[in-house]
C-alpha cells in the first residue's frame, strides 16, 4: 500500500509541464504524476483526484461515474464545490477517464464499511479499498452508490481538504494564522488585514502543503449548495437535441452494423446462408459473432435489410425448463425439495420460528410471483468501435467502463491501455449498461473491418429480447399471530439470491423468523434490474405484512406503524407518507388506498396511493412518497429520483411481463411490452426527511421497490382481492 | 435523386427510397437530435413535424416525404447563422420550460417529446390535461417524467398567452431570413 510521503508532493509539481499540483489531499500513494497524464491540460491545476483550478479561478471537478439521467455530473461537483467553498457559478465538471487511478474506490469502501470509520483506520481503508476496486477493474454507476460512497468519502472530503490547503498557503504567504481566514465563492480574505485573493492565485503556493485526508466537513448548517436548488449541468443539452449519446458518435468513414443473436440463450450459429444479403447494395462484411450474426453496411437501413435476408440456424442448447410456466413448475419443485430434504440456504434467523409455527392453530400461508422484466431503456443497446493503431477504441454509454476496458483487453488480446474508452451519454441505464455484451459485440465488427469506425446499432426488438433479465421469483410465506394480532412467526423461502443481501428482510419488528431460499437456475441470463433483489422482495413482503394486517383485521398504516417501534426512522418515514396522503379519508366509492414501506440502499421509502377502479381497471390518481436519505444533497435531484423509480416500478407492476416460450422471450418491442404513459401517469408528491448526515442513503433506485405492493394493497382494500402475482393488469380481477 | 426539406434547407439525396426519414436525417444530414427508439412508431422518440403535425420518422420512408417541409429539433430553435457563436442560445418556448421544470432524466426521448408538444401547442394553444394526455400517449418517457412534462406545457402554454394573446399570432417555429432564403432559392 502506498504511503503519504513529502517527496510525493515535491516531485509531482515538477513533473508536471505547465500544470501544478496542489497536493495529494484524498488518496495515498505517489499518485499524483500518473492522474495529471490523463486529466490535466495545459495551464491547469490539479488539486487531487477529484479538482484542478483554472488560471481563471474557475473550478473543473472531475466526475468518475456516468450521467443516464439521474444528475450525478452535477450532484458530486455540487458536494466538492461546497467542502471546497468555491463559487458555483465558475464550476463545471468533465468526466473521469476509464482507467485504475479512477477506479471506485469509495463505492467499495462504502460498501465493505458503511457509515463513518474511525479516524486512525481511514487512510488504510482507503489504500485498500481502492486496490479491491482496483483489481475489481470496477468504475461503476449503480447500486445508488454514486453520492453515499463518491460523493461522501470522494468529492466532500476533496472539496474539504483543497479548501484547507488553500487557507494554509495564503496564511503562510500573508504571515496570519490559518484560522483567521475565511474562503469564500473561491476567494480567500483576512479580514483584519483586508487581504484578498482568489484561489487560482494560492494555488502554485498550496503545493508546498500537505494535504489532510481527514479535513473537517461542513455540518449541513454550513451547506450552501448541498441540499439545495441546483439546475442540473447536463440538462440545456437534453432540450435542443445536442446531447451526445452512444447512437450519436460519429467517426471519419464510419459504416453502420445491425446484428441478431439466436433467440435462446446458449444457441450457437451452426449455419449462415448470406448469399442474398451480400449482394445488397452497402453490404460490406457479414460476420460471425458466435452467438449471432452481424452484418456491416455503408448505412444503418442497408445493414439493417440485408440482415432480415440472412437464413441461420442455431445450434440446441440443453435446457430444462423451455417456458415461463415450466420455470415456475421448477421453482415450487426445487423448493419443496430444498425443506423437504433440509436443504435450505438460510438467509436470516431469529428465534424460531418453525417451531411457533407448528404449534400454533392458524398458519397463514401465501405463495406469490413475479415474471421476468426486461430493462428497456429509451436508447437501445449501442456501441462504437475502431480497430486502429494498435488499439481498439470504444464510444458507447457504460455503467462499468472500466470493467469493459479490461475486459475486452482480455478478451481480444491487447494490453489494457490500448483500449480507450469513451464514455458518453446514456440514454437510460437501469443496471442494463453495466453488462458487457454490447461493446464486445462491436469490438468483434470492429476487428473484423480493421481501421474503420463501425458503429453497431441494435433493434428494438434485438434490445429487448437479448436483455439481462430481472429474474422470475417465486416467494412462499407461512406465518401466524399472537393473541393480540401481531406476527408471532414469519416464515419466507424464495428461489434465487442475488444483492443486495438484506432485500428480503423486513423492518418490523418479529421474535422468530426464518429466511431462506433455494438456487434454482434458467436459461434466462441475470441483470441487476433498478433496486434489484428489492424489487420483487418489496412485492412480496410488503403484500404479506397486509395479509396479516387483514387478518388480525387492523388498519394496515396502523398495523405497520405498531410494529416499528424498534426502527423510529422508518415508523416516521411511515407516518410522514400517511399525513401526506391523509390516510383513511373518505374517498369515492370504487376508490381505495393502499401502502407500503421498504429500505433499500440505505434509503427508507413509504409510498401510499390512492388507486381509482371505479370503472373495473386500476388507475393509480396519486402517489404520496416518504423518503430518508439521511440527507438529500441535491434537493429536486432527489425528488426527480423518487418520481422516475416510481414511474419504473409502477410501468412494471401494471404491464411489465417477460414471456419465455421455447426457450426464447416472446415480447420483442412496444406494443407488446408496454409502458406506462403520460395518460396513465399518476401526479407524484415527493416529501424528502433529512434525518441526518451520517448515513447517506442512495437515490436512484429506492423509489421503486414500494410501488407495486402500494398498488396491489390499494386493489385488495377495494376489492378484497389479493394480488399474488404480477403484473396487475394481467391478473386483477374486478 | 430525391429532394427533402429539412428545417427550410433543401437538399438533394441520392438514397434507396424506402429508407426512413429518421435515418436520413440523423446520418445523411447529421441532425442527430431525432433518436432511434422501437423502429415501429410506438414510443415517438423520433417525432419530427411535417408540415407542422408531428409524425414518426422512424416508419415515414423518404420517398413518402420528398418535397414536404420537415422540422426537427434543431429546426424549432430560432437560431439563424448571423448570430455569433458565443451569443446565448435562443431557445424555443418549450425548452425553456423543459429546463425551467429540469424535465429530462436520461433525456433520450425529449426530442421527440419536446416535438408532439410543439406540434400540441401549434394547434391548441391552452390544452387542458386531456388534450395533453392524447396528444403526449404516443412519447414514452422512460424515466418516467410525464409530470414534469404535463406542468412544462402548462408553463409554456401560460408564457405564450402572456407574450402573444393571439392565438392565430403564435409562431412556434420563427424561421430566420436567411433561411426563408435559401429555401426559396432551393
Amino acid at each position: 500500500m502506498g504511503k503519504w510521503t513529502r517527496r510525493a508532493f515535491l516531485t509531482t509539481g515538477a513533473l508536471v509541464g505547465g500544470g501544478l499540483i496542489v497536493g495529494v489531499a484524498i488518496r495515498p500513494g505517489h499518485r499524483t504524476p500518473k492522474l495529471a497524464e490523463l486529466v490535466e491540460n495545459e495551464g491547469e491545476t490539479l488539486v487531487n483526484a477529484w479538482v484542478k483550478i483554472l488560471p481563471d479561478n474557475s473550478i473543473k471537478v472531475i466526475v468518475p461515474h456516468a450521467e443516464m439521467g439521474q444528475g450525478v455530473h452535477t450532484v458530486l461537483p455540487m458536494m466538492l464545490a461546497d467542502e471546497m467553498d468555491a463559487d458555483w457559478n465558475t464550476v463545471s465538471m468533465e468526466q473521469a477517464p476509464a482507467h485504475e487511478e479512477y477506479a471506485s474506490n469509495d463505492i467499495v469502501r462504502e460498501f465493505a464499511l458503511p457509515g463513518k470509520a474511525p479516524g486512525i483506520v481511514e487512510d488504510t481503508l482507503k489504500g485498500v479499498t481502492l486496490k479491491l476496486a482496483q483489481q475489481m477493474g470496477l468504475q461503476i454507476t449503480g447500486g445508488s452508490f454514486s453520492v453515499r460512497g463518491t460523493g461522501t468519502w470522494g468529492m466532500r472530503t476533496a472539496g474539504a481538504a483543497a479548501r484547507e490547503l488553500l487557507v494554509n498557503a495564503a496564511a503562510d504567504q500573508w504571515g496570519v494564522a490559518a484560522n483567521q481566514i475565511r474562503a469564500e465563492n473561491s476567494y480567500l480574505y483576512h479580514d483584519q488585514s483586508n487581504r484578498s485573493a482568489p484561489f487560482s492565485a494560492l494555488a502554485e503556493a498550496a503545493a508546498k502543503v500537505k494535504g489532510s485526508t481527514q479535513p473537517t466537513l461542513k455540518s449541513p448548517d454550513q451547506f450552501k449548495i448541498m441540499g439545495k436548488h441546483v439546475e442540473r449541468f447536463d440538462i440545456p443539452s437534453k432540450v435542443d437535441g445536442s446531447a451526445v449519446f452512444g447512437v450519436d458518435v460519429e467517426l471519419p468513414n464510419m459504416k453502420y452494423a445491425c446484428v441478431k443473436c439466436a433467440p435462446v440463450f446458449g444457441s450457437k450459429v451452426s449455419s449462415v446462408d448470406s448469399r442474398d444479403a451480400e449482394k445488397m447494395n452497402g453490404v460490406i462484411k457479414v460476420v460471425n459473432l458466435g452467438a449471432g450474426i452481424g452484418v456491416i453496411a455503408e448505412r444503418y437501413w442497408q445493414a439493417k435489410k440485408a440482415l432480415d435476408k440472412i437464413k441461420v440456424t442455431y445450434t440446441q442448447p440443453d435446457i430444462q425448463a423451455l417456458s415461463s410456466a415450466d420455470m415456475f413448475t421448477q421453482f415450487g419443485q426445487a423448493m419443496d425439495a430444498a425443506v423437504a430434504n433440509g436443504d435450505e440456504e438460510d438467509d436470516y434467523k431469529i428465534g424460531n420460528a418453525r417451531s411457533v409455527l407448528s404449534r400454533s392453530s392458524e398458519v397463514i400461508e401465501a405463495e406469490y410471483r413475479v415474471p421476468h422484466l426486461a430493462h428497456s431503456t429509451m436508447e437501445p443497446m449501442n456501441c462504437t468501435a475502431w480497430a486502429h493503431l494498435d488499439q481498439l477504441e470504444i464510444w458507447a454509454g457504460l455503467q462499468n467502463p472500466l470493467g469493459i476496458r479490461n475486459l475486452l483487453a482480455d478478451e481480444f488480446d491487447f494490453e489494457r491501455d490500448q483500449v480507450v474508452i469513451n464514455n458518453v451519454y446514456l440514454g437510460g441505464g437501469f443496471g442494463r449498461r453495466a453488462m458487457d455484451d454490447y461493446p464486445v459485440q462491436a469490438a468483434k465488427l470492429a476487428l473484423a473491418l480493421p481501421g474503420v469506425p463501425v458503429k453497431m446499432i441494435w433493434s428494438r426488438e434485438e434490445d429487448t429480447q437479448q436483455d439481462f433479465y430481472r429474474p422470475a421469483v417465486m416467494s412462499r410465506f407461512k406465518a401466524c399471530l399472537d393473541s393480540s394480532g401481531k406476527p408471532e412467526a414469519w416464515e419466507n423461502q424464495f428461489v434465487d439470491k442475488h444483492e443486495p443481501v438484506e432485500a428480503p428482510t423486513l423492518p418490523y419488528s418479529v421474535a422468530n423468523q426464518y429466511i431462506h431460499y433455494v438456487n434454482s437456475p434458467t436459461h434466462i441470463r441475470f441483470g441487476p434490474w433498478r433496486s434489484v433483489d428489492h424489487t420483487q422482495h418489496a412485492f412480496f413482503t410488503e403484500s404479506f405484512i397486509d395479509e396479516l394486517a387483514a387478518k388480525a383485521g387492523a388498519d394496515p398504516y396502523q398495523y405497520r406503524y405498531d410494529l416499528l417501534s424498534n426502527d423510529l426512522r422508518a415508523r416516521s418515514v411511515l407516518e410522514t407518507a400517511a399525513k401526506m396522503s391523509d390516510w383513511g379519508k373518505p374517498l369515492p366509492e370504487g376508490w381505495g388506498q393502499g401502502i407500503a414501506l421498504h429500505r433499500s440502499f440505505n434509503t427508507i421509502v413509504a409510498e401510499v396511493v390512492d388507486v381509482d377502479m371505479s370503472n373495473g381497471k386500476p388507475r393509480v390518481d396519486k402517489v404520496f412518497c416518504a423518503a430518508d436519505p439521511g440527507y438529500a444533497m441535491s434537493k429536486d435531484g432527489f425528488i426527480a429520483q423518487m418520481e422516475s423509480g416510481i414511474i419504473y416500478g409502477l410501468t412494471a407492476a401494471m404491464y411489465g411481463e417477460i414471456n419465455i416460450e421455447n426457450g426464447a422471450v416472446v415480447e420483442s418491442n412496444f406494443h407488446n411490452y408496454k409502458m406506462l404513459r403520460m395518460n396513465e401517469s399518476p401526479d407524484i408528491e415527493v416529501e424528502i426527511i433529512n434525518s441526518g448526515t451520517d448515513t447517506l442513503g442512495g437515490g436512484g433506485e429506492p423509489g421503486t421497490p414500494p410501488i407495486a405492493p402500494a398498488v396491489t394493497n390499494a386493489i385488495y382494500a377495494i376489492t378484497g382481492n389479493r394480488l399474488r402475482q404480477l403484473p396487475i393488469n394481467k391478473h386483477v380481477i374486478a | 435523386m430525391l429532394e427533402i426539406t429539412v428545417n427550410n434547407i433543401t437538399h438533394q439525396l441520392d438514397i434507396e427510397p424506402d429508407t426512413p426519414l429518421l435515418w436520413v436525417v440523423r446520418d445523411e444530414l447529421e441532425l442527430k437530435g431525432t433518436k432511434f427508439g422501437c423502429g415501429l412508431a410506438q414510443c415517438g422518440a423520433c417525432t419530427v413535424h411535417l408540415d407542422g403535425k408531428a409524425i414518426r420518422s422512424c416508419v415515414t420512408p423518404i420517398s413518402a416525404v420528398a418535397g414536404r417541409l420537415i422540422t426537427t429539433i434543431e429546426g424549432i430553435t430560432p437560431i439563424s447563422e448571423s448570430i455569433a457563436p458565443d451569443e446565448p442560445k435562443q431557445l424555443h418556448v418549450l425548452q425553456e420550460a423543459w429546463i425551467e421544470q429540469q424535465v429530462p432524466q436520461c433525456g433520450y426521448c425529449q426530442s421527440g417529446q419536446i416535438m408532439s408538444a410543439a406540434a400540441l401547442l401549434e394547434a391548441n394553444p391552452t390544452p387542458s390535461d386531456a388534450d395533453i394526455d392524447i396528444a403526449m400517449a404516443g412519447n414514452v418517457c422512460r424515466c418516467g417524467m410525464y409530470g414534469r412534462i404535463r406542468k412544462a406545457i402548462h408553463s409554456a402554454s401560460t408564457k405564450l398567452e402572456q407574450i402573444n394573446p393571439k392565438a392565430e399570432e403564435l409562431e412556434l417555429a420563427p424561421i430566420a431570413s436567411d433561411q426563408e432564403q435559401e429555401t426559396d432559392n432551393g
